[in-house]
């Protein structure tokens, strides 16, 4: 058990804060949404432990109700990808022949430019808030992991279970389900844990520039956007979310290296 | 009657961007009820035949008969029935075997493919664990839970479980020590009498004695000599079934 040492805390650590994002609502100690001017722009106190925005709104219960958004879109996005470019890609490495070439120059395009700016592009042609946003994060990284599930498919292809599987009776999708996921999933988890961070940055990061979760949504980058102007003067507005980003994408990128230790020990 | 025939194979792969010709117009075949071994120097072309016969690689040339029809194109459905009729078992054990997977769960594969019933596969796992000489309790283990010889056993139970006419043998005693080759050696040739069909490739000549009833001598992917067992393991005429035999005899001196 000792390759497991190690990764216990950061599990912890990102078990805590996606049961904080699943049951927001219930953990938020004020109301999100509640506006009241005349509190508007307190400092961190007693009451509104992280101060209040410009709305008189309370930011802990934001940065609690945000991670929802956030966090969850997130992984969801992430699930979303992992399976439909993995379950592409290990198709393209068994089937070989037109479909692979085509996809793999597919992929290669999208490769080809740089993420975030890719995301921004399809994200403003798309449209739509979160929903929109969530697309163009699908659409950037498919290809990713399209191109590991081949290539481990590639490595697995001409062993003889695979052969006797077919002899077996075996169709290319039970092939692909009960023979080839099971043995190549190991990479493909340790990628997407350590693309958690990633995504959760690109996220709010579009929610940032606006083209994602649209004003009054509490989500982390949205709110850090609205913060923006305020720097100076009440900088809790900016620095509550921006802090809580920063956490939860540290956490999940040490899950993702104690992850790829556990799976890949060289 | 001929139960498999393999005419005027050719298949070549490329090597350096340069096409290399592996086999160079083979034809052979196999009698029903009888045992074809199939031997030559590594590198010689004997697995590549053995998987166009079985359909796992195409040739590029040729025509391969099996049970009367012709094979040569068949796909998908069309294939799939073949396999019925004809499996394949390989040189590594370990790896024909999903290492992720319970070996009763691959020995069953061909039948809940089949459509057999979650119990009737369990039944019939266990009757073909006892046939090859397996405890059933080894259902409930991985693949590298067993040795190499249990694990070929296995790989045997695997390719009964439809009841094939033909087996085709590719090395499958090389990765095992000399006295669990025999054992497998003598578990193939009770499956012969019991009626089966079966290629067994090797480059081992002396081994063939105890399962095969005919010899097809590869060299450079053509057959060069081609008789009955007792024929070319007494009389060589080819220099490669000499070499062979010269090798097999000096084995069997260490061996003592
Ligand atoms: N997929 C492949 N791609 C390229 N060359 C191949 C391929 N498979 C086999 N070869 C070549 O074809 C030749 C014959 O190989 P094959 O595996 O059929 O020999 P073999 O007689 O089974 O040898 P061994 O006794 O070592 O198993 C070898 O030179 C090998 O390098
Ligand atoms: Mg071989």
């Amino acid at each position: 058990m000792g390759r497991y040492r190690g990764l216990f805390p950061y599990a912890l650590a990102a078990g805590l804060i996606i049961l904080l994002a699943v049951f927001a609502p219930y953990l938020a100690p004020m109301d999100p949404y509640a506006q009241d001017l005349s509190l508007a722009l307190r400092p961190p106190d007693s009451v509104n432990l992280l101060g209040t925005d410009r709305y008189g709104r309370d930011v802990l219960s934001r940065v609690i109700v945000g991670s929802q958004i956030t966090i969850c879109s997130s992984l969801l996005l992430l699930v979303a990808t992992t399976v439909f470019g993995s379950v592409v890609g290990a198709l393209c490495g068994l089937r070989g022949g037109r479909l692979d070439t085509i996809v793999m120059r597919l992929s290669d395009v999208f490769l080809a430019f740089p993420e975030m700016v890719f995301a921004i592009a399809a994200a403003s042609v798309i449209g739509g808030g979160i929903a929109g946003a969530a697309m163009a994060l699908i659409l950037i990284s498919w290809p990713k992991y399209a191109r590991l599930a081949r290539g481990l498919v590639l490595t697995i292809r001409s062993m003889p279970y695979l052969e006797a599987a077919r002899m077996s009776g075996s169709s290319d999708r039970e092939i692909l389900f009960d023979h080839v996921l099971g043995n190549i999933a190991g990479p493909i988890l340790v990628t997407a844990a350590l693309n958690l961070g990633t995504i959760i940055m690109e996220l709010a990061g579009l929610s940032f520039l606006g083209l994602g979760a649209m004003p009054p949504a509490a989500e982390w980058g949205a709110m850090m956007s609205n913060g923006r102007s305020m720097i100076q003067t009440a900088p809790w507005v900016i620095l509550a979310p921006g802090m809580a980003i920063f956490v939860s994408v540290a956490v999940f990128n040490m899950l993702g290296d104690k992850l790829r230790d556990v799976f890949d020990p060289k | 009657m001929a139960l498999l025939e393999l005419h005027d194979i050719v298949k070549s792969f490329q090597k350096d961007g340069k096409p290399v010709r592996v086999l160079d117009n083979v034809t052979v075949s196999v009698e029903e009820g009888k045992c074809l071994g199939l031997v030559g120097q590594s590198g010689c072309g004997k697995s590549t035949l053995a998987r166009i016969a079985s359909r796992l690689t195409e040739a590029d040339g040729g025509k391969i008969l099996f049970d009367g029809s012709d094979i040569t194109e068949l796909k998908g459905n069309g294939l799939r029935h073949v396999y019925d009729g004809l499996q394949m078992i390989f040189q590594q054990p370990e790896s024909s075997f999903n290492p992720r997977r319970l070996l009763g769960w691959s020995i069953s594969e061909p039948l809940r493919r089949h459509g057999v019933s979650e119990g009737d596969c369990r039944e019939r796992t266990a009757q073909l664990l006892r046939e090859v000489g397996l405890d059933t309790d080894y259902a409930e283990r991985y693949p590298h839970e067993v040795s190499g010889g249990e694990c070929q056993r296995a790989a045997i139970a695997r390719a009964l479980a439809l009841n094939p006419k033909l087996l085709i043998c590719d090395e499958i005693t090389s990765a095992l020590d000399v006295t669990i080759q025999r054992e497998i050696t003598a578990l193939i040739r009770s499956l012969i009498e019991k009626g089966m069909t079966c290629i067994f490739i090797t480059h081992d000549l002396a081994l063939l004695n105890d399962v095969a009833d005919s010899v097809a001598v590869m060299e450079k992917g053509k057959i060069v000599e081609a008789g009955s067992t007792v024929d070319i393991t007494s009389h060589p005429k080819s220099s490669a079934a000499r070499e062979l035999l010269e090798a097999a005899l000096f084995e069997e001196g260490f061996e003592g």
